[in-house]
C-alpha cells in the first residue's frame, strides 16, 4: 500500500503514547491508565447496567464541568474527548462536549485535531446545525501545506458535510485531483462521490476529472472512481458506453494478477453487468480464476451477472454448476448464498429448481429459520395454480412460529398476493381451503397487515367471479365458516378479521338455511357487548345488525340493542343507534334503503338534495328563512357581534393583508359550541354509513371491466393445464427412476413434496425461456441502431447557417452579404434571417433571452462565413436539397409562432431513404419538440409515424397534425411534441423511432434519441420588485457563491444581460451595484436570483422553493461567467 | 452500502461502534441490545446472515467478541463476511496478538487507524479492503483463532 500510510500508521500509537515509550498493548495500558483506563476497567468490572448508568452519570458531570472550565487546556480537552467519546459510544448524551470537539478540530496541533475531528465525526451528523462551524477549519486545513491536515480535513469531508456549504470547498477539493500523493487524490475523489450521492448537481461539471482518476495509476484512486461510476451508470447506463474498454482492461489486470490480490472485483462486476455482452470470454476467466482465491463473494457475484445479461449457454452452464456447488455445500452461509443465487435465478430458469428441489425441501425444514425464509422466497417465486396449497401451508407454518412483527407483516403480504392481490386470476384451487386459508392469515396477521388485504378480499367476495353459483357456494361457505369462528368461546381474533367478519355476515347471511338473521344479529350483539373490541369495529357491527334488521322476523335483540346504544357514550355509536331505531320503526322503508345482495351495485346519489326542494318550498311560503351558506352566516354574525380572535396573531409580514378582517377558522369554532348536537349528529351519519360499504363500490364502469377479463381467463386457462399436468407426470417419472433404490419412507415423503412443490414449472420454463430471450435481443438490437443513427449524425453537415451570426453591429451588413451568396436559397429561409435580424434590431432583444447564435456572434466574421457556405453547398445534391428543405421548414415554424426562439436544426437519425433533425422551440408554457422527416429517396413514402418512449422525467403530448399520411418524394414534413416536465433533473434523453412505410418494400424503424436539459424549461418570470420581495421571503432553498467577472462584463448591467440572454432570466430591476432576476422553471416553479458587484466579483444568491433548481442554476451561471 | 459496525461482547457491553447513517442516540442503544440478542440466539450450525427489520445483519464471532455488520439488500453478505475477518487481521497484525480489552482501551485509536486505513467505508459503500497485511493465509483464520483471547 501506499507509504504515507504506512507512515501514518507506524505514527500513530506514537503519537498516542508520546508521554512514554514503547508501543504494545501493555505500554498502552499503562499510559491511558489515567482516566479513561480507569474508565474502561470500571465499566468491565461491573455487572449490572444500573451500575454503569451511576458510574457513567458520574464521569459525564466531571467532564462536563472541565471542558468548560477556562483553565483546561487543549491537551486536557483532548483526554476529555476521548472519554466523551466513549461514553457516547455507551450511549449516554455528550452533546454538552459537541461545540468543544470543534474547537479542538480548529485550534489544537496535529494530534488534538485529529482527535478534534475524530469526535466530530462520531457526534454530529450531517444536518447537524454545528457543524456549520467546523467548515471553516475544514476550508483551512485543506490549503494547509501539511499533508496530514489534508487527508484529516478530507476524511471528515467524506464523512459528514453539510449539503449547502459544498460550493465552499469543492474548488479546494477539485485541485486535490491533481495532488503528487496519491492518497489525497484518492480521498478526493472519495469526497467528490459522497458530493455526488448528496448533491449530483454541483459536481456535475467535473466529470471529465472522474474519468483522470480512473485512468490514474494508482490503483486505489482508480477503486474510488469506480463508486461513482457504479451510481452514474445505475442512472444512465446508455452516457457511459464507451468507457467499456476500460474497465474491461481493469477487470483484466485483476484476473491476469497484476493488481493486488486483495481487490474487490464486485463493484467493478457490477458496473459492468451493464455491458457484459462483449465480455463473456472475460467473465470465464474470472469465474475460474476465482476457485483459486476461494473469493465466494465474487463467485457469486458472477453468477449473478451472468444471468443478468444477454443468455449465453455456455456461461449459464457454468453458473449453474456454481449454483449447484453453492446449494450442495454442507456450509451453511454457502447454503444461504446458493439460495439467494437460487432466487435470482428462478423465474428464468426454473429447470434449474427442479434440479435442486431435493435440496429445496431440506431447506425448508431447516433448523435456521434465515435459510427457511429464504427457501420460502424462493418458493414464493415459483408459485402458480398447481402448488400454491403446498407453498402457502408452508409459509403459514412459518408465520406460525415467527414472532417478529417484521417478519409477520411481509409474509401475510406475500400470501396474500398469491391469493387475493391479483383477483383476476387467483391461485387458490377451491373455496373451501381459501377462506381456511384466509381465516389463518387474518387471524395471525391481525392488525399489523396492509389495509389493502382485508379491502381486496372482500371486494373479491363481493364481485365475485364469472360463475354465479360458484360465488354463492363461496360466499355461503365463508358465512358458515365465520359463524362456527364465532361460536367458540374465549377466543380472541384481531379487529381487521372481526371487521371482515361482520362485513360478510352483514351481507350474505341471508343464503344460510338453517340460522335464521336474528340468530346471526344475536351472535353479533354478544360481540358488540364485549369490551375487547375496538370502536371502529363496533360500527362494522352495527351496520352488519343494521343490514340484517329487514330480513329478521321478531327481534327483540334488535331492540335491545337499540335500547342499550341510545345512550352510549360514544357519539358515532349513538348515532348508528338512533338511526337503526328509525329505520326500524318503517321495515318497508327499510328494505328499501338496504336492499339484498347489492354490495357491488352502484349507487346514484343526489348530491344537490333535490328531492327535497318540494319541502323546501313549502317551508320558505310558510315563511320560513331561506338557507345561507356557513360562511355567510358567519359574516353576518360577525357584522352583528364582535367576538374573541381565537387565531394567533399572524407574522408581522403577512397580516398586513389579514388586518380588519377575521379569518372564518376562528369563528367556526364559536358556532360548533353553541350549534345544536343534532345538526352535527346528522353530518356524521353521511360518512359514517359510507365507511363500512364504500371500499366496495368501483367507480362506473369498472364491474363491466373486470367481468370480460374473467371471461378472457376461464377460456384460456384449461389448455395450458393438460400440458402442465402432462410435464409434471414426466417429471416425477424420471425423479422416480433415479433414485428409486434409496428410497426410505421419508424419503418419499420429501418426493411427494417436492413433486407438489415444483408442479407445473416444467412447461412454464420454456416460455419463460423464449420470452426473455427475445426482448433482450431486441434490447441489443435497439441499442445498435442508436450508436448507428449517432455516428451518422457526426458525418452529416447541417451547419445550419443560422450559427453564423455577427455582431450586432453590423447585422444588416450581414443581411445583405446573405442576400449575395445564398441567394439559391428559398425565400423562406431568407425570411428567417431577416426576421433574426429584426429580433436582434429591436429592443425586444433584452426580452428573448437564449439564442444560442449570440454565443457565437463574436466569433464569426466575414471569413468565416465563407467557409460556413462552403460546407453548405458541398456536399452532394440530395443531401443539400435535404438541408435547403430543413431550413425552410424551420421558417415555417418561425411563421407560425414568431414568438418564440427555436434552436438550430440538428440532424438526429438517417439512412438512404429520409433523415430526421429536430429542433427545440422554446413556448412560453412549455418546450416544442419538432421533428422534421425528409424524404431522401426518389420514391413516395406511403406513411410515415413517430412514436416517443415514455420517459420517466417528462410529459410528452403530441401536437395536432403529427401523422403524415403520405410523402411525396424529396419533402420533408414534420411532427410537433411539446414536452412537459414532470421533476427536476438535470440531463434527460428522450427516444423514440420513426416507422416508415415505402411504396414497394416492407416498414422499416429507424430510432434516434436527443438530449434535454433543465435549461429547456426556464422562463422568464415577469413579476415587480414587490413581489421579489415577498417572495424571497417565502422560499427556503437558498444558495450563494461569489462569481469572478471575465473583463468583458465588468459592468453589472452587461453581466446580468448576460444572463438574461443565456439563461433566460428576467432583470427586474437594478438598483446600484445590486439586481434582482427571476425565472422559472416550467409548469410553475420560481426561482429568484439576487446579485451583488463587488470590485470584479459577482456574488450570486439563488432563492426557490424547489432544492435542486438553485444549485443547478449555479452551476448554469457559473459556465456562462466563465464562458464568456 | 453499510449502515454500522458493532464491536460488541457476550455481556452486551459495546466496544466500539460506528454509524454510517445518523441514528438517534437513545435508538442506537436500544438497537445494539437487540442485535447482540439475535445474534447470541443464534447457533454455530445456523448462518452468519441475520434479516433484521428492514436490512441484515451479518456477524462473526471471535472468542467472546461479536463483530456485526449492518447493511441494507445491495450488499453481498459473502463479501462483507470476509471483510469482518480481514478487519481482524489488520487488528491482529497492528497490536501483534489483539484482545478484546485492547480494542476499548484503543477506542480512539481504531477509529484513527478506521479512517486512515479503511478509507473506502467512509461512506459507507464497501470496495476495496486495503488491509495492512495481505496475509491470505485462510488456514489460521477460523473464529477463536489465537489472535484473540
Amino acid at each position: 500500500m501506499s507509504d504515507i500510510v504506512e507512515k501514518t500508521l507506524t505514527a500513530l500509537p506514537g503519537l498516542f503514547l508520546q508521554n512514554q515509550p514503547g508501543g504494545g498493548p501493555a505500554a498502552a495500558k499503562a499510559s491511558f491508565s489515567s482516566r479513561l483506563g480507569s474508565l474502561v476497567r470500571g465499566i468491565t468490572a461491573l455487572t449490572s447496567k444500573h451500575e454503569e448508568e451511576k458510574l457513567i452519570q458520574q464521569e459525564l458531570s466531571s467532564l462536563k464541568a472541565t471542558v468548560s472550565a477556562p483553565t483546561t487546556t487543549l491537551k486536557m480537552m483532548k483526554e476529555c474527548m476521548v472519554r466523551l467519546i466513549y461514553c457516547e459510544m455507551l450511549g449516554y448524551d455528550a452533546s454538552f462536549g459537541y461545540i468543544h470537539a470543534i474547537k479542538l478540530a480548529q485550534q489544537g496541533n496535529l494530534l488534538e485535531k485529529r482527535v478534534g475531528y475524530l469526535a466530530v465525526s462520531l457526534f454530529l451528523h450531517e444536518s447537524h446545525e454545528l457543524l456549520l462551524l467546523l467548515v471553516n477549519t475544514v476550508v483551512k486545513d485543506l490549503q494547509s501545506t501539511n499533508l496530514v491536515e489534508v487527508c484529516m480535513a478530507l476524511t471528515v469531508v467524506s464523512q459528514i458535510f453539510p449539503r449547502e456549504m459544498i460550493p465552499a470547498v469543492l474548488p479546494l477539493i477539485e485541485d486535490k485531483l491533481q495532488h503528487s500523493k496519491e492518497i489525497i487524490r484518492r480521498k478526493a475523489v472519495l469526497a467528490l462521490y459522497k458530493f455526488h450521492l448528496i448533491a449530483p448537481n454541483q459536481v456535475q461539471h467535473i466529470h471529465i476529472k472522474f474519468r483522470k482518476a480512473l485512468c490514474d495509476r494508482d490503483v486505489g484512486v482508480m477503486a474510488a472512481s469506480l463508486h461513482i461510476y457504479l451510481r452514474m451508470i445505475k442512472e444512465n447506463s446508455s452516457g457511459y458506453k464507451d468507457l467499456t474498454g476500460s474497465f474491461v482492461t481493469i477487470l483484466k489486470q485483476v484476473v491476469g494478477g497484476k493488481l493486488p490480490v486483495d481487490f474487490n472485483y464486485h463493484i467493478l462486476l457490477q458496473v459492468l453487468q451493464k455491458y457484459i455482452l462483449l465480455l463473456y470470454l472475460t467473465m470465464i476467466l474470472t469465474i475460474s480464476a476465482i476457485f483459486i482465491f476461494l473469493s465466494l463473494a465474487i463467485l457469486f457475484e458472477c453468477v449473478h451477472t451472468v444471468y443478468s445479461i444477454y443468455p449465453k449457454s455456455e456461461l449459464l452452464e457454468k453458473a449453474a454448476k456454481c449454483i449447484g456447488k453453492f446449494v450442495l455445500s454442507p456450509k451453511i452461509n454457502l447454503k444461504y448464498l446458493g439460495l439467494k443465487a437460487l432466487t435470482y435465478v428462478i423465474q428464468q430458469d426454473p429447470t434449474l429448481a427442479l434440479q435442486h428441489q431435493m435440496t429445496i425441501i431440506e431447506c425448508l425444514d431447516h433448523p435456521d429459520p434465515i435459510i427457511k425464509r429464504e427457501t420460502l422466497e424462493l418458493l414464493y417465486r415459483i408459485t402458480n395454480a398447481q402448488n400454491v396449497t403446498v407453498i402457502v401451508q408452508k409459509m403459514l407454518e412459518y408465520l406460525h412460529q415467527s414472532k417478529e412483527e417484521y417478519v409477520i407483516v411481509n409474509l401475510v403480504g406475500k400470501i396474500a398476493d398469491v391469493l387475493v392481490l391479483n383477483t383476476v386470476d387467483t391461485y387458490a384451487p377451491d373455496n373451501a381451503w381459501f377462506i381456511q386459508t384466509m381465516n389463518a392469515v387474518f387471524s395471525v396477521g391481525g392488525d399489523v397487515m396492509h389495509p389493502d388485504i382485508p379491502n381486496n378480499f372482500l371486494r373479491l367476495l363481493a364481485e365475485g367471479f364469472d360463475d354465479e353459483t360458484e360465488d354463492q357456494q363461496l360466499r355461503l361457505y365463508a358465512v358458515q365458516s365465520y359463524l362456527t369462528l364465532l361460536d367458540m368461546e374465549n377466543v380472541f381474533y384481531p379487529q381487521r378479521f372481526l371487521q371482515v367478519m361482520s362485513w360478510v355476515l352483514g351481507e350474505y347471511s341471508y343464503l344460510l338455511d338453517k340460522e335464521t338473521p336474528a340468530e346471526v344479529i344475536a351472535k353479533l350483539y354478544k360481540l358488540l357487548m364485549n369490551d375487547s373490541v375496538s370502536s371502529e369495529t363496533k360500527t362494522w357491527l352495527i351496520a352488519a345488525v343494521t343490514k340484517l334488521t329487514p330480513q329478521a322476523h321478531s327481534s327483540d335483540t334488535v331492540e335491545r340493542l337499540i335500547h342499550e346504544f341510545t345512550i352510549s357514550l360514544d357519539t358515532c355509536m349513538r348515532q348508528h343507534a338512533f338511526e337503526l331505531k328509525h329505520l326500524h320503526e318503517n321495515v318497508e322503508l327499510m328494505k328499501s334503503l338496504l336492499p339484498v345482495d347489492r354490495s357491488c351495485e352502484d349507487l346514484a346519489v343526489d348530491a344537490s338534495l333535490s328531492f327535497l326542494d318540494g319541502f323546501v318550498a313549502e317551508g320558505l311560503s310558510q315563511g320560513a328563512a331561506p338557507y345561507k351558506p356557513h360562511h355567510q352566516r358567519q359574516e353576518e354574525k360577525l357584522s352583528q357581534e364582535k367576538v374573541l380572535n381565537f387565531e394567533p396573531y399572524g407574522l408581522s409580514f403577512s397580516s398586513s393583508g389579514f388586518t380588519g378582517r377575521q379569518s372564518p377558522a376562528g369563528i367556526s369554532l364559536g358556532s360548533d359550541i353553541s350549534g345544536n348536537s343534532a345538526e352535527t349528529g346528522l353530518k356524521e351519519t353521511n360518512s359514517l354509513k359510507l365507511e363500512g360499504i364504500k371500499k366496495l363500490w368501483g367507480k362506473e364502469g369498472y364491474l363491466p371491466k373486470k367481468e370480460s377479463k374473467t371471461g378472457d381467463e376461464s377460456g384460456a386457462l384449461p389448455i395450458p393445464q393438460e400440458s402442465i399436468m402432462e410435464n409434471v407426470d414426466q417429471a416425477i417419472t424420471k425423479k422416480d427412476q433415479s433414485q428409486v433404490l434409496t428410497q426410505s419412507k421419508e424419503e418419499k415423503e420429501k418426493q411427494l413434496l417436492a413433486s407438489s412443490l415444483f408442479v407445473g414449472l416444467g412447461s412454464e420454463s420454456t416460455v419463460n425461456l423464449l420470452g426473455k430471450a427475445d426482448t433482450v435481443s431486441h434490447k441489443f438490437r435497439r441499442k445498435s441502431k442508436i450508436k448507428e443513427a449517432k455516428s451518422g449524425e457526426t458525418s452529416s453537415t447541417h451547419n445550419m447557417t443560422c450559427s453564423s451570426f455577427s455582431s450586432l453591429s453590423n447585422v444588416a451588413y450581414e443581411d445583405d452579404y446573405y442576400l449575395n451568396t445564398l441567394h439559391d436559397r428559398g425565400d423562406k429561409e431568407l425570411k428567417t434571417f431577416s426576421l433574426n435580424s429584426e429580433l436582434l434590431d429591436s429592443e425586444s432583444l433584452t426580452e428573448l433571452p437564449l439564442v444560442e447564435k449570440f454565443s457565437n456572434c463574436s466569433l464569426s466574421t466575414p471569413s468565416l462565413f465563407a467557409d460556413n457556405s462552403m460546407e453548405i453547398f458541398h456536399p452532394p445534391q440530395s443531401i443539400a436539397a435535404s438541408v435547403a428543405k430543413e431550413s425552410s421548414l424551420a421558417s415555417s415554424f418561425l411563421e407560425e409562432t414568431t414568438e418564440y426562439i427555436h434552436s438550430n436544426a440538428m440532424e438526429v437519425c438517417n439512412n438512404e431513404t429520409i433523415s430526421v433533425s429536430s429542433y427545440k422551440i422554446w413556448k412560453d408554457d412549455c418546450l416544442l419538440m419538432v421533428w422534421s422527416v425528409t424524404n431522401k429517396s426518389g420514391l413516395e413514402l406511403k406513411s410515415a409515424n413517430l412514436e416517443i418512449f415514455p420517459a420517466e422525467n417528462f410529459k410528452v403530448t403530441e401536437q395536432p397534425g403529427c401523422c403524415l399520411p403520405i410523402m411525396e418524394a424529396e419533402s420533408t414534413k414534420s411532427f410537433q411534441y411539446s414536452v412537459q416536465i414532470e421533476k427536476p433533473f438535470t440531463e434527460g434523453i428522450l427516444s423514440g423511432f420513426i416507422s416508415y412505410h415505402m411504396m414497394d418494400t416492407h416498414s422499416a424503424q429507424l430510432e434516434f434519441s436527443v438530449n434535454l436539459s433543465l435549461l429547456d424549461f426556464i422562463r422568464p418570470l415577469k413579476i415587480s420588485s414587490e413581489d421579489f420581495g415577498k417572495l424571497w421571503l417565502s422560499f427556503a432553498n437558498d444558495v450563494k457563491q461569489n462569481v469572478k467577472m471575465s473583463e468583458s462584463q465588468a459592468a453589472l448591467s452587461s453581466a446580468l444581460k448576460t444572463l438574461q440572454q443565456k439563461l433566460r432570466l428576467h432583470i427586474i430591476e437594478i438598483i446600484g451595484n445590486e439586481g434582482l432576476l427571476a425565472c422559472q422553471l416550467l409548469p410553475s416553479i420560481p426561482c429568484l436570483l439576487h446579485c451583488r458587484v463587488y470590485a470584479d466579483v459577482l456574488a450570486l444568491w439563488f432563492r426557490s422553493s424547489c432544492s435542486t433548481l438553485p444549485d443547478y442554476l449555479l452551476y448554469q451561471c457559473q459556465k456562462v461567467m466563465e464562458g464568456s | 452500502m453499510i449502515k454500522f459496525f458493532l464491536m460488541v461482547n457476550k455481556q452486551g457491553q459495546t466496544r466500539l461502534s460506528k454509524y454510517y447513517e445518523h441514528v438517534d442516540i437513545n435508538k442506537r442503544t436500544l438497537l445494539e441490545t437487540e442485535v447482540i440478542k439475535s445474534c447470541l440466539s443464534r447457533s454455530n450450525e445456523q448462518c452468519s446472515f441475520i434479516e433484521y427489520k428492514d436490512f441484515k445483519l451479518i456477524y462473526r464471532q471471535y472468542a467472546a467478541l461479536f463483530i456485526v455488520v449492518g447493511v441494507n439488500d445491495t450488499e453481498n453478505e459473502m463479501a462483507i463476511y470476509e471483510f469482518i475477518h480481514n478487519f481482524v487481521e489488520v487488528l491482529d497484525e497492528y497490536f501483534s496478538r489483539v484482545s478484546e480489552l485492547d480494542v476499548s482501551f484503543f477506542n480512539t485509536v481504531f477509529h484513527s487507524t478506521w479512517q486512515a486505513h479503511s478509507s473506502p467505508y467512509q461512506t459507507g459503500s464497501c470496495s476495496v479492503t486495503q488491509a495492512g497485511v495481505q496475509r491470505c493465509d485462510h488456514g489460521s483464520l477460523h473464529p477463536g483463532s489465537p489472535g484473540l483471547k
